[in-house]
């Protein structure tokens, strides 16, 4: 039997709102535990939350670039269970009314366009963390992130495979980055994803049993897990067995995905209008003044690159994948031939980068210095061989690259006179070859070619090599 | 002159002239405290030192000529509001011994206009009953007869008011927490809007009814109170933000013209007592001889009033009482096997059986399968309930109705029975289902000296005329000068 995958991706975005979702504490990473907190955000009796407004600012820009619908008025609700990285014994969520409805995403696969609906976002207040590792005979609770404030993106069961899974993913971290409403930061769990994974018959309408995957934080986990995922329900199914529901962690160590089982599903969150706080109203000025804050958006700019820079739809996007490398391709574009400047910064620049573990906006090399190099190339005064000693030579050290060309005397020989001079040389040092090639081993024009370029210390320019060793030796 | 019979503004005004210390008023109060604690039970925690700290500022701002609208005047503070570094209970073992490191918008607001704070006052366990008998910690008598209730949840503040062991104390009303006991100890208490007063260190009951109020010796007391404690706060976000009038400026305006409603579901209501009923039968004849118009309403969904309110505070409780798990603060069993078990047994050892039987009223509404029958349904029925009032408000301009049924039962009559003491509440949990406000006065005495309370309703954001209306028929008559007979 041939199975069909369906996935929906529940993805957690940690806002970068400085302070919490109800009270003033800061939301920064990494301090030390419980430094973060107050009365409010440990849920000390009597006390009250008060909404953040940039929250809801950032969920709604959230929901216009991924062209949702934005409800004009929406509730928290209390979501109620007990943990004890949660304070108050609920968290503070949404549940029959959220801010965001509806809506999609759009993405590349194997050069093909894939639409991926959205079902709502809404707004949440993280939870705590557990601390176990060398405590003895007690656990601790860590409150920092309590109250940080979280989007839940929720998708519909629209994506059929890994690849699509992680693509989705890279998507809206790139849309959540370009709007600048989370840092997307997965390895410290800003950017988090739950997937819901089943297999049917081809065919079948019906959605098989789905099992909820959990804990990977990387975008190659997310591919990795619902893989592995796909094979165990594939091989449970042709085994006469049966998927059922339940939540599985990925380890991604054991490369294997590892049963919950029951924990999660028992759960009755006894959800209700949360009290304590007032209707969420986005009124329409708002919501024009929050449009009016939105930049350009990844898609707009990839259609715009292509038409106004020349440059392949594939070069577009790469380079649209975040609003700094964009830029940088802009301001570098702007200074030389586009598609010069899209193949050197796709191919050496990004090499440079990952090597380096280093991000667009850390790149020691500025696109003014790039274009300046580029400039050499378009006006022959470096050869595309030279060039990638002089990338070499410009990339970290800040020198231009006509001070790099001149200190080294790497000026591309293109005077006539001073290449037959070399290929004189050349064929006088050689004349059992020269005498071979002329009786028709013509294979042995290439090592002609090496020869002149290697004498010229690879500054002759190739073209006019060609042309007058051919001359020379006919 | 024994300075704790005062009410709040006459002994306000002594202090403020200089003519009495605001030492000797605190003194006079402790040791009037002295004389009767021991007979009524009216305070969880004494607060000696803060309370001669407090008494200390406050007549160095009489010598600075700095005197707040409360300056030196001493209060009772009801065990579920915040109070920085001193102990806040709720009356429940779970926070025995709960210090706050925050303070409540209320009693900030009280110390910023001078007050002085005598101690906690004891209350039904987390606010829940009609009596204080739910208090873990002893049961408070009633001053005019101490082997009755002094009605609850606030019946601390309503017998140390009561008793003049305070010049005023502050309560809350979930659904008549601060009428019951005023009327049960023939005092003034009265319950604002919802969202009049900041919620904010109140620790929650039921969110979406809880609203805290003054329990006083007469009616301009209270409206001197609410001139403190009302108004918006930003750290509520549920507390209105609406211009905050003097509650003062018209007290004494007179009632001429009024109109008067009476609700004729309320007179017929069963287990309505005939001496309540005939007390406040007369206080509306009193009404209409100064001039007040008298109609009658209808509030045809008041027989669904005791069950809306049981479904939605209980779940709202369930929710809010979730926190009380022994992870972070409040009891912890001492023994336990696991994370599940420490769960069980801290809530099942550190709630008393009320609260216990609340949280899983609650729980039960909100459970998938029975949300819709019960929460929704429940809420459905609370829009119809607050129709009600509006559509009544459109004839009349305060409702008139007993405060409670009967006057208060004896201690351990009705701990049997919750539902018989559910019923106390009957004319008072419409009130906060629709979030008006709603007062109780002193209107009568029983023939074994029992007090009766007459309330008082409004439209939202009207305490105004609710306290105009209660202060002219104090003015017309004396009940509230009586006072229960308890050794001197
Ligand atoms: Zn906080």
């Amino acid at each position: 039997m041939k199975f069909e995958t369906v996935i929906g991706l529940e993805v957690h975005a940690q806002l970068k709102t400085k302070s919490k979702i109800f009270c003033g504490c800061s939301t920064q990473f990494g301090s030390a535990p419980n430094s973060q907190t107050c009365q409010v955000c440990i849920g000390m009796p009597g006390v009250l939350p008060v909404l953040n407004r940039t929250a809801i600012e950032y969920i709604v820009k959230t929901g216009l670039a991924m062209n949702c619908r934005i409800s004009p008025y929406s509730r928290f609700a209390r979501k109620n269970y007990f943990y004890p990285d949660l304070p108050k014994g609920y968290q503070i969520s949404q549940y029959e009314l959220p801010v965001c409805e509806g809506g999609h995403v759009e993405f590349m696969v194997d050069g093909q366009l894939k639409k991926v609906g959205l079902t709502r976002i809404h707004l949440e207040e993280d939870a705590g963390k557990n601390l176990h590792e060398g405590i003895k005979d007690a656990s601790h609770v860590d409150l920092n992130r309590t109250g940080v404030p979280l989007m839940e993106i929720v998708s519909e069961p629209d994506i059929r495979t890994p690849e699509e899974a992680a693509e989705y993913m890279r998507k809206l971290r790139t849309i959540l980055r370009y709007i600048d409403v989370c840092d997307g930061n997965m390895e410290e769990g800003s950017l988090r994803c739950d997937a819901n994974v089943s297999i049917r018959p081809v065919g079948q309408k019906e959605f098989g049993t789905r099992a909820e995957l959990k804990n990977m934080n990387s975008f190659k986990n997310v591919a990795k897990a619902i893989e592995y995922e796909i094979r165990r329900q594939t091989q449970l199914i042709e085994d006469g067995g049966r998927v059922i529901q339940e939540t599985r962690l990925w380890d991604a160590n054991q490369g294997i995905t590892i049963s919950m089982r029951g924990k999660e599903e028992a759960h009755d969150y006894r959800y209700f209008p949360d009290p304590d706080l007032v209707p969420i109203e986005v009124s329409s000025s708002w919501l024009e003044e929050i449009r009016g804050t939105l930049p350009e958006l990844p898609d707009a700019k990839k259609d715009r690159f292509v038409s106004q820079y020349g440059i392949p739809e594939y070069d577009a996007m790469v380079l649209t994948e975040s609003r700094q490398m964009a830029d940088y391709y802009e301001r570098t574009a702007a200074l030389s031939q586009p598609k010069l400047a899209s193949n050197w910064i796709m191919g050496d620049v990004m090499r440079e980068l990952k090597n380096d573990g280093a991000e667009i906006e850390d790149c020691p090399l500025t696109p003014e210095n790039l274009s300046g190099m580029l400039k050499l190339i378009e006006d022959n005064t470096i050869s595309g061989k030279i060039a990638k000693t002089v990338f070499e030579e410009i990339y970290r050290s800040g020198k231009t690259a006509e001070d790099v060309v001149r200190e080294k005397g790497l000026v591309q020989i293109t005077d006539d006179g001073a290449i037959i001079k070399v290929i004189e040389e050349v064929m006088a040092a050689n004349p059992d070859k020269v005498a071979d090639y002329r009786s028709g081993k013509d294979k042995l024009f290439g090592f002609f070619v090496g020869q002149v370029m290697k004498a010229s210390g690879g500054k002759a320019n190739p073209a006019k090599v060609n042309d007058l060793l051919r001359e020379k030796l006919s | 002159m024994d300075l704790y019979k005062l009410t709040l503004h006459e002994l306000r005004d002594l202090i403020a002239k200089g003519e009495v210390n605001a030492k000797d008023a605190a003194f006079s109060y402790t040791r009037r405290i002295g004389r009767v604690e021991s007979d009524i039970h009216a305070f969880t925690t004494l607060t000696a030192n803060a309370t001669i700290s407090m008494a200390e500022a406050a007549e160095k701002a009489v010598l600075d000529g700095k005197v707040g609208p409360l300056t030196g005047v001493p209060f009772a503070i009801k065990d579920n509001m915040a109070t920085k570094g001193i102990r806040t209970t709720c009356s429940s073992k779970m926070l025995e011994n709960f210090i706050p490191p925050y303070e409540s918008t209320v009693t900030s607001r009280l110390t910023d206009a001078g007050y002085v704070l005598l101690g906690k006052a004891n209350m039904d366990e987390f606010a829940m009953g009609s009596s204080t008998e739910n208090s873990a910690f002893f049961t408070t008598r009633n001053p005019w007869d101490t082997e009755r209730i002094p009605g609850g949840s606030s019946g601390g503040s309503a017998a140390a008011v009561a008793a003049d062991m305070c010049a005023a104390a502050l309560g809350s009303d979930t659904g008549g927490s601060i009428r019951q006991p005023a009327a049960c100890c023939g005092v003034v208490g009265l319950k604002p809007t919802y969202g009049r007063v900041s919620r904010y260190g109140l620790v929650a009951f039921a969110s979406s009814l809880d609203q805290i109020g003054p329990i006083t010796k007469d009616v301009e007391d209270s409206a001197i109170v609410m001139n403190v404690i009302g108004g918006h706060d930003p750290s509520d976000s549920t507390s209105a933000d609406v211009p905050l009038p003097d509650f003062t400026a018209h007290l004494k305006d007179g009632v001429k013209g009024l109109k008067v409603g009476i609700p004729k579901e309320y007179l017929i209501a069963g287990g309505i007592d005939q001496e309540v009923y005939l007390a406040v039968k007369e206080a509306i004849d009193v009404l209409k001889g100064m001039g007040a118009e008298v109609k009658d309403v209808s509030l045809p969904h008041t027989d669904y009033a005791v069950a809306t309110y049981y479904l939605l505070a209980t779940s709202e409780a369930s929710s809010n009482l979730a926190r009380y798990d022994g992870v972070k603060y409040g009891y912890r069993a001492p023994e336990f096997t696991d994370l599940l078990d420490m769960y069980k047994k801290s809530r099942s050892q550190g709630f008393g059986p009320e609260v216990k039987r609340r949280i899983m009223l609650g729980t039960y509404a909100l459970s998938s399968g029975y949300y819709d029958a019960y929460y929704k349904k429940a809420q459905q029925v609370r829009t119809l309930i607050k129709r009600d009032f509006d559509e009544a408000f459109k004839d009349v301009d305060i409702i008139v109705t007993p405060t409670a049924p009967t006057a208060a039962f004896k201690i351990g009559e009705k701990t049997d029975d919750p539902l018989q003491m559910y019923l106390s509440d009957i004319f008072t949990i419409s009130v906060n289902l629709a979030g008006i406000p709603g007062i109780s006065i002193p209107c009568g005495l029983t023939r074994e000296r029992l007090p009766i309370g007459l309330q008082i309703l409004g439209r939202h954001f009207d305490e105004e005329t609710v306290l105009r209306a209660a202060w002219a028929y104090e003015n017309a008559t004396d009940w509230h000068k009586k006072r229960p007979t308890l050794a001197e």
